[in-house]
């Protein structure tokens, strides 16, 4: 908390520095770990667990949940990617507490009503959801991590997702300008 | 060689999540503190306003890729112990295209999604909502999908090992690369900035 009654939101770093102390955070993550980021993963543990607390049967039936229960011996949410991602939140919050940048808002253009940009956020986090799963991972695990270890999958997405990026872009465009 | 650290047994599972903990929370600051909770400056990538995302992604890539490279050549690291997702070709060009259609009509990807909503973007709230909704669809018809999701498999393979070129070569490219991208994104965007201002007049 600031004393000097100073509660403007901070300017965000320069990107090159922000990227640096991000690849700081990969590279560490290689040394100390063997492995890289992750983010996507994570929600697939909770929805997997989701499912599982309604329908313990299905869930052993299928090949894509089963995959995040493991061998049963110990709960899906004790897992790297979960416990990666609650360090995610904790620290975006300490960063955006500091800069005093944590506001309650809805992010969006000013030609669009807030019910049709939450509208848009469903239906892009759900086809980001889909998206992620079909390519193993998301812009974290294979973007930015895969693309550290030229890994050609990795490269192959991270290239897609800049031009489907591009290509919808003019479509949504009242979404944001 | 002595790293990975976790593969050479220096700890265990158990302090393994720990330092996931500890990991998330350094990842989770720089993505903040490069504005990455913020959709509106996430989506402007794609409209050439603001490169943010093409920066401080290529930047990232670029520190840890050298890192990686020097620490395994002084024989620090042992490169084949980090874990390298296999390449299943076509499903990941084709989520590559349906995460990219996401992006920009979402705003977020899913790690920046948690940034944003410990910062209180509720529509980052509403797309993680969304997100999860899209992993319970894909569990549910994976049975229909799972024959694409396993086709055009690659093994787990490297750009040095498909081309036949030197590791370090292919480093020196991306570096250089990443490094005329940074001064084209810089250019790009001070001619969007003189464009706005005279449309503004």
């Amino acid at each position: 908390m600031s004393t000097q009654g100073e509660r403007h939101p901070q300017p965000y770093w320069n990107p090159y520095v922000a990227g640096i102390g991000l690849g700081l955070v990969l590279l560490a993550s290689f040394v100390v770990m063997g492995r890289g980021l992750g983010a996507s993963g994570a929600f697939s543990s909770l929805v997997t667990v989701g499912v599982q607390s309604i329908a313990p049967d299905h869930v052993a039936h299928n090949e894509f949940y089963s995959e995040y229960i493991g061998d049963g011996t110990k709960s899906p949410l004790k897992d790297w990617l979960v416990f990666e991602v609650l360090g995610v939140f904790v620290g975006g919050f300490i960063s955006g507490s500091l800069a005093h940048r944590v506001t309650k808002v809805v992010e969006k253009g000013p030609n669009i009503s807030t019910r049709g940009r939450l509208l848009f956020a469903f239906a892009g986090g759900g086809l980001m959801g889909i998206g992620a799963k079909l390519a193993r991972g998301c812009t974290s695990g294979q973007a930015l991590t895969g693309g550290a270890l030229f890994n050609v999958g990795s490269w192959a997405f991270m290239m897609m997702v800049f031009g489907g990026a591009y290509a919808m872009a003019y479509f949504v465009r009242r979404q944001w300008q | 060689m002595m790293a990975p650290f976790f593969k050479y047994g220096l700890f265990g599972d158990d302090v393994s999540l720990v330092v996931a903990f500890i990991t998330g929370i350094g990842f989770g600051f720089f993505l903040e503190r490069g504005g990455f909770n913020s959709a509106k400056k996430l989506a402007a990538q794609f409209y050439f306003t603001d490169l943010t995302v093409f920066k401080v992604m290529f930047t990232a890539i670029i520190t840890a890729m050298v890192g990686l490279y020097y620490l395994s050549v002084i024989g620090f690291l042992d490169l084949s112990l980090v874990y390298l997702t296999p390449t299943f070709l076509l499903p990941q060009v084709v989520g590559g295209l349906l995460l990219g259609f996401g992006f920009v009509i979402g705003g977020y990807c899913p790690g920046t999604s948690c940034v944003a909503v410990s910062t209180g973007r509720i529509d980052a709230m509403v797309y993680l909502g969304g997100t999860m909704f899209g992993i319970l669809v894909f569990g549910e018809v994976f049975p229909l999908v799972s024959n694409f999701y396993v086709s055009t498999p690659m093994g787990q393979i490297t750009l040095p090992q498909i081309t036949g070129l030197p590791y370090g070569l292919l480093v020196f490219l991306v570096v250089l690369m990443a490094l005329g991208g940074f001064v084209g994104a810089e250019w790009v965007e001070r001619k969007m900035a003189s464009k706005k201002a005279g449309a503004a007049l």
